[in-house]
């Protein structure tokens, strides 16, 4: 729509109709006159097309107020004067909470004043929660502005120790006055603030975007901003991008280089995506080839170096002179493989293409500097080569390294010079250059022989028509020949040329790509492009976060004024995209978080006024415990405990000491019923008050609840049962339940529950828990050291995939047992093993109990390993019952028939059983089968079916077990699982479990 | 960000042009012409060239090269990712994205390209929303405008612009409800000399081709949903209800469109459904060669294996090839060096073989490297991953539509080694 305009007449006359479309109550025409008027480019109307933008601004029509930002930019590049009213339209449009919005403002916003970056601070989270909704163009820039916003705002993530620092269990014990004083002191533990997270969290389903731009935008993002733990997951969706047409494989794969020459293991097991096909253009193959050798170490170097072969043979010379640097590179980075390389590219010398010919030539020259010593018998062979390799660089390679290690190969050199001598005037210039400097450095070592011939050589040289090659032989005679003219340094001659020199360091051309932020046209040209904006590096301290927060500051003063009401408006009011039902979920989750996240900066700030501040959001607790959706949630969490009647009594105690525990020292506020009922909801409910009481907790355990959110339905209820799986941790020792302290309120409170129905997926308390130990080493063959071990059944500390196991040692000797821990570790593949603390010393009869976390990969695999003592080391291994690779869970019946109607077929396993004649009643078989394996009870309609659900603990894939009763004592016994191998051992265990007395 | 945009067709012709924020003139692009000369190969011309003073990014789609010019930094995908779907839309309009498509309907690409990008930032690109604003052609149309002189502006607000779902419109009325479902998946793999797989994985996408009526509001679930490894979704899929459920739940664009593209997990193996023998070779100071390939089926579920096709890159070398084959035709062009062979239909009882001699130019040396078999194939009512589809429920509408899953196994980057 440029249009130019002759004359300020016509240009009059023509906007006459543009401006009167400007008040047409149809938006499409009003959003096309604003379009229209905009384009025209005669700066004349400046003052007009303002007026226009700021009225659109305010159009009631986001369409209108879309068109309007894209307008600003025009305006700007028409005329920049206009830049101070400009940013406050853009001021007034970032506060739009439409998503239609979003992205052409952000757009202006980089274009007119990307440096304003105080115009974001309190649209942050507003963006952030956005996101997901905003159209897909919208999305890229957006993203882009909020990395580099992210990294001046928040302080770096990557320092080390940064995972186990928040799992550190005082956080969780800490009151707000302890962490208060925690962080004046120098050393405070990195705690990510809560609007880094946000980001984070929010960026990641757009991962999963149909569009190329999108995905590469989020990859940046965690590349720079995300732990160095959790920026691993891009790396699949950018493999996936691979597939797409070759423009964006190219760039894609360019910014994978990059990646992988810091992180390598973000890539390593799609090592094979990243193998070439003779089809692919060379630019894709070289960079393929870039990422295989960035990607190369021990463990694969084998498979890669077959997989160069193929290349090194290809039709494409060019790709195949590249494979040769490659395995140069791999050569020098990898010493095992240096004598397997080298002798491969021997035999490429004999090739009958010349340019790998003159590639090798040029890499073995590399590498045999690297380590000269024993390689005189290639040289001797490269010297052979120059009668038929007619390349310039190759000749000149082989001339550098006869020269350099004449002293090796004394009876070849003299005579390649004599050869040389001959050619010298048909040589190309860098062949002479090199001729001239082994005639210099023979003559220097074996000037017998050489005098002669160096003289001659020299003699040619004064008359090269180069003059460079003039230069040099001046030069070198002034230097070498001594005459009364050559000054002091001809002395020193000999340390000049055949010094020892460094050897070259073969790196990766994207060594130094990573100082342009990802994803941009400067990483990609390699060169700052013009407007490219620098990603600041992460600020030590970080800026006053509470910038951020103004809308929740003001909630919460009227928090303290009025109760209630007024927040439910004004949450209503900020999920903007609440009446998408698949949004709000989320919505809601993280604007409550950052609402509590907001408050807890509020508490530190008027720490004088903050008992009143907690006044009034106790009062406010008893006026919402009368919720009923509170009381559902806590009846919920303890439905499995009332349906083992057996232990029943044991367990509540349990899990009531384990909140009070987390209560009491998260704050010295009285711990009413209530409160307790309603502290584990809070994350999940949008009124968050119940927040302000343990926000650090809160902030503590954000990142381990993230992390198990991800993979079930963040309805709200589940997200207290969550709440409550991250305290279990803090007790570890569970098998030795404390005493609780109840008041008998809660008692009485829980005894009346029902049970509670929900349609989710929730990863429960375990329903029994297992004493039966294993031996792990008798105190016979460890010399007096014995060790036990248990399953806890709890989800492990350490990881989400590990399976937490209980080591009991005990000292059986007369004498100290010094420095205990774990040694050598033999795991099959994929296994992982989290380790205890080793333990100083263990007194005679004494005993402890360590925690250690095992990733068995759902197999029933043995985990090898050394247990050590000072003196000593055991060789010692744990077996899990494949019981113990399951996490209880608990569905509604109804679920569970859609889950297991999804795994017939292949992924069902059943048996007919007797049951013996007492295992037939109910409470029997519950107690037997959840002895056996850490299955969750499934609520059933039925008498004689029984249902059981669990997931495993590595992949989280379900694991439905169904037993029914039929008539004459037999029962049908049904296993429904993905992991086949798991259901079918389970199977097996089970049935004697029920058929035996 | 996209000040100007440029097509180019293979012949070097700059044949439409158009300029968003001020006229750059055309000899930027023989910064373009310079890279695409020194690229002997269309497919090697870099997508991103930098000149003095602008940017030049390009894509290459059928045979027309599309160069946009950028003055200030802007993520080269963003670029590339919108001239792509610029392509498809010429592509959903016209049929086909050709010069000749494009130069017929002139006046509907500047209209299109007017929409899609304002002020160099993408404004509509969404197909729904383009064709309320602009119709498509059609023969009848063109006559009534021709006629009348009214142009194929629409004059209203598309309804998709406002609303939360961008991609529908609103209003859409069919007399046969219907839902489509292309389950395609295409192989990946490389097959070394020996017949050992170097690396296999299978892709998928879901095509859908969806005439409802109203605004319904669809969820299809999967028998085993958990073998999808890595998924993409079109917008209008719930990705919490993915998330939680593995159900896909959308209120679906109108017409044909791509549902989701997946991969499945690598640590599954992957069926090969054909093997290849193979006897390739030159002899050494002689001026000719063998030549014997058979092809044959392997774990195909009881499905046959149609529309089979070789290709072969032979080495520059190849002055031209006798063959003789048991089935289908197969032509040798000697220019680009390439072998095709249609075999069509394999039928296990009498497997299809292709053999006879290579003539070499004479004084040529033996080539270094035995070229590598591209193969093409199709099964149909199969997706090779086990991939099923357990059910589609449709909400918010009374009416019973009919419903409708295919299944396709391809070959797609195929690669046999010799």
């Amino acid at each position: 729509m440029t249009l130019m305009m002759p004359t300020l007449v016509s240009t009059v006359t023509f906007l006459h109709y543009p401006l009167k479309c400007l008040k047409d109550p149809n938006q499409l025409i009003r959003a096309s006159a604003l379009r229209v008027l905009s384009s025209i480019r005669v700066p004349i109307i400046v003052p007009i097309m303002m007026l226009a933008i700021k009225e659109a601004s305010a159009d009631l029509s986001p369409y209108v107020r879309k068109n309007a930002a894209h307008a600003i930019q025009k305006l700007y590049s028409l005329d920049p004067e206009q830049k101070e009213m400009l940013i406050e339209v853009i001021e007034k449009l970032l506060k739009d909470k439409s998503t239609l919005v979003a992205g052409s403002v952000v757009m202006a916003f980089e274009e007119v004043c990307p440096d304003r970056i105080d115009l974001i601070h309190k649209n942050y989270r507003k963006l952030c929660n956005l996101l997901v909704d905003v159209e897909e163009w919208g999305q890229v820039v957006i993203i882009h502005m909020l990395t580099r916003y992210a990294r001046t705002q928040f302080v770096s993530p990557w320092k080390e120790g940064d995972v186990l620092e928040e799992f550190n269990e005082k956080d969780f014990y800490e009151t707000d006055e302890e962490q208060k004083e925690k962080d004046q002191k120098v050393k405070k533990p990195y705690a990510m603030d809560p609007d880094h997270r946000l980001l984070i969290r929010n960026t990641k389903p757009l991962l999963q975007s149909r569009n190329a731009a999108v995905v590469m935008a989020v990859a940046q993002l965690y590349w720079h901003l995300a732990p160095k733990s959790e920026a691993g997951i891009v790396s699949k969706s950018l493999v996936r991008l691979l597939r797409s047409n070759r423009e964006v494989q190219y760039i894609v794969l360019q910014n994978i280089a990059t990646m992988s020459i810091q992180r390598k293991g973000m890539f390593e097991p799609y090592l094979k995506s990243f193998y070439v096909r003779s089809t692919d253009p060379t630019m894709i193959k070289t960079s393929k080839l870039e990422i295989l050798t960035n990607l190369a170490n021990e463990a694969n170097i084998s498979t890669l170096l077959r997989e160069f072969q193929t290349y090194v043979k290809s039709q494409d010379k060019q790709f195949a002179a590249a494979t040769i640097q490659a395995i140069g590179r791999c050569a020098t980075n990898i010493s095992e493989v240096t004598d397997t390389c080298l002798n491969g590219l021997v035999c490429l010398l004999s090739n009958r293409d010349e340019i790998v010919v003159a590639e090798s030539v040029v890499v073995i020259k590399k590498l045999l500097q690297t380590q000269p010593a024993h390689h005189s018998e290639i040289i001797k062979h490269m010297g052979k080569l120059l009668d038929t390799i007619t390349v310039p660089v190759a000749r000149a390679s082989i001339l550098w390294l006869i020269g350099e290690y004449c002293e090796r190969v004394p009876k070849i050199a003299p005579d390649v010079l004599r050869k040389m001598a001959q050619s010298f005037t048909s040589e190309d210039d860098l062949v002479k250059l090199q001729i001239l400097n082994l005639g210099a450095k023979l003559y220097l070592t074996n000037s017998k022989q050489t005098k002669l011939l160096t003289q001659y050589i020299l003699n040619l040289g004064k008359y090269d028509q180069s003059y460079d090659i003039r230069d040099r032989t001046r030069f070198i005679r002034q230097l070498i020949v001594p005459n009364e003219k050559s000054g002091a340094l001809s002395k020193y001659a000999k340390k000049i040329f055949l010094a020892q020199k460094p050897a070259p360091l073969l790196e990766s051309p994207f060594k130094d790509r990573d100082r342009f932020q990802l994803g941009t046209l400067s990483h990609t040209l390699n060169t700052k492009a013009t407007g490219y904006l620098e990603l600041s590096n992460w600020p030590e301290e970080a800026p006053d976060p509470s910038v951020r927060n103004v809308e929740v500051i003001e909630l919460g003063k009227e928090q303290l004024v009025t109760l209630g009401k007024v927040k439910k408006e004004k949450s209503t009011e900020k999920f903007y995209s609440e009446s998408e039902e698949e949004e709000s979920a989320s919505t809601t989750d993280t604007e409550s978080e950052s609402t509590s996240e907001s408050e807890k900066e509020k508490n530190g700030k008027e720490e004088s006024s903050s008992m009143e501040n907690t006044e009034s959001s106790s009062s406010e607790e008893l006026s919402e415990s009368e919720s009923d959706s509170k009381e559902s949630t806590a009846k919920k969490r303890f439905k499995t405990i009332e349906e083992s009647d057996s232990d029943n009594m044991e367990k509540k105690k349990k899990v009531i000491s384990k909140k009070n525990k987390s209560f009491d020292s998260s704050d010295a506020e009285s711990s009413s019923t209530e409160e307790t009922s309603s502290d584990s909801k809070s994350e999940s409910d949008s009124e968050s008050d119940t927040e302000s009481k343990k926000p650090k907790i809160a902030a503590a355990t954000k990142r381990k609840e993230m992390a198990v959110q991800e993979k079930k339905a963040p309805t709200k209820q589940e997200v207290s049962l969550l709440d409550l799986d991250d305290f279990n941790p803090v007790s570890t020792p569970v098998a030795v339940p404390t005493p609780a302290i109840l008041s008998p309120s809660l008692v009485a409170d829980l005894e009346g529950l029902s049970v509670s129905k929900s349609s989710v997926i929730d990863v429960s308390t375990p329903v029994f828990v297992p004493m039966k130990t294993h031996e792990l080493l008798h105190r016979m063959s460890g010399k007096g050291l014995a060790a036990h071990y248990h399953f806890s059944r709890q989800p492990c500390i350490y990881g989400d995939q590990m399976v937490s196991v209980q080591v009991t040692l005990t000292n059986t000797t007369d004498q100290k047992l010094e420095n205990i821990h774990i040694g050598e570790k033999k795991l099959p593949t994929g296994m992982k093993m989290h380790v205890f603390n080793p333990i100083e010393f263990l007194e005679p009869e004494e005993s402890i109990t360590v925690s250690m976390g095992i990733d068995f990969c759902d197999s029933t695999q043995t985990a090898s390993f050394q247990l050590c003592t000072k003196e000593d080391h055991f060789s010692v291994n744990i077996q899990p019952p494949v019981g113990e690779l399951l996490l209880p869970v608990t569905m509604a019946e109804k679920d569970f028939k859609t889950e297991q109607g999804m795994l017939t077929g292949m992924n069902e396993t059943s048996a007919t059983i007797t049951v013996a004649p007492q295992n037939s009643t109910r409470l029997v078989i519950l107690e037997k089968v959840v002895k056996a394996a850490n299955l969750g009870l499934v609520p059933s309609g039925q008498d004689n079916i029984h249902r059981f659900a669990a997931k495993t603990v590595h992949s989280g894939s379900l694991m439905l077990v169904t037993v029914e009763l039929k008539e004459g004592s037999t029962a049908q016994l049904i296993i429904n699982t993905e992991k086949t191998v798991i259901g079918s051992i389970l199977l097996r265990e089970l049935k004697p479990v029920l058929s035996q007395g | 960000m996209i000040h100007s945009l440029f097509l180019v067709n293979c012949s070097g012709d700059i044949f439409l042009e158009k300029h968003w924020k001020r006229v750059v003139s055309q000899s930027v692009c023989d910064y373009f012409f310079e890279a695409q000369e020194k690229a002997a190969d269309v497919e090697n011309v870099p997508p991103v060239i930098s000149t003095p003073h602008h940017y030049l990014i390009s894509i290459y789609r059928e045979k027309i090269f599309f160069v946009s010019v950028i003055q200030t930094e802007v993520p080269p995908l963003f670029v590339i990712e919108f001239l792509h779907r610029v392509a498809d839309t010429f592509q959903d309009y016209f049929g086909e994205c050709s010069e000749t498509a494009i130069k017929d309907n002139v006046v509907i690409v500047y209209e299109l390209l007017e929409e899609m990008l304002d002020n160099g930032f993408p404004l509509a690109t969404e197909s729904n929303i383009l064709k309320e604003l602009i119709k498509p052609p059609t023969i009848l149309r063109s006559v009534v405008n021709s006629i009348t002189g009214s142009s194929n502006m629409g004059d209203t607000l598309p309804t998709g612009q406002l609303s939360n779902i961008p991609w529908r419109r609103a209003g859409v009325k069919y007399t046969n409800n219907e839902a489509y479902f292309d389950v395609i998946e295409e192989i990946d793999a490389i097959i070394d000399k020996s017949g050992s797989t170097v690396f296999a994985e299978i892709q998928g996408v879901i095509d859908s081709c969806i005439k409802l009526s109203g605004m319904p509001d669809l969820s299809l679930s999967f028998m085993n949903p958990r073998l999808l490894d890595d998924v993409s979704f079109h917008p209008c899929i719930r990705f919490k209800r993915w998330e939680s459920e593995r159900v896909l739940s959308f209120i679906p664009p109108d017409g044909n469109f791509r549902l989701i593209s997946y991969r499945v997990s690598s640590q599954n193996l992957v069926a090969i459904p054909v093997y290849v023998k193979h006897t390739i070779s030159f002899k050494e100071n002689n001026t000719s060669g063998r030549f014997d390939v058979t092809i044959g089926p392997k774990q195909n579920m009881g499905k046959t294996v149609e529309a089979v096709i070789v290709t072969v890159h032979m080495p520059k070398a190849v002055l031209n090839m006798n063959l003789t084959s048991t089935q289908g035709s197969y032509t040798f062009d000697p220019v680009i060096k390439v072998l095709t062979w249609d075999v069509g239909k394999i039928t296990p009882q009498k497997l299809p073989n292709l053999k006879g001699t290579v003539n070499l130019q004479s004084g040529a040396s033996k080539p270094e490297e035995n070229p590598s078999l591209n193969i093409q194939f199709k099964i149909q009512q199969l997706a090779i991953s086990g991939l099923k589809v357990n059910r589609l429920d449709m909400y918010g509408e009374k009416y019973k539509p009919f419903k409708g899953v295919k299944y396709i196994t391809k070959a797609g980057k195929f690669q046999v080694r010799t």
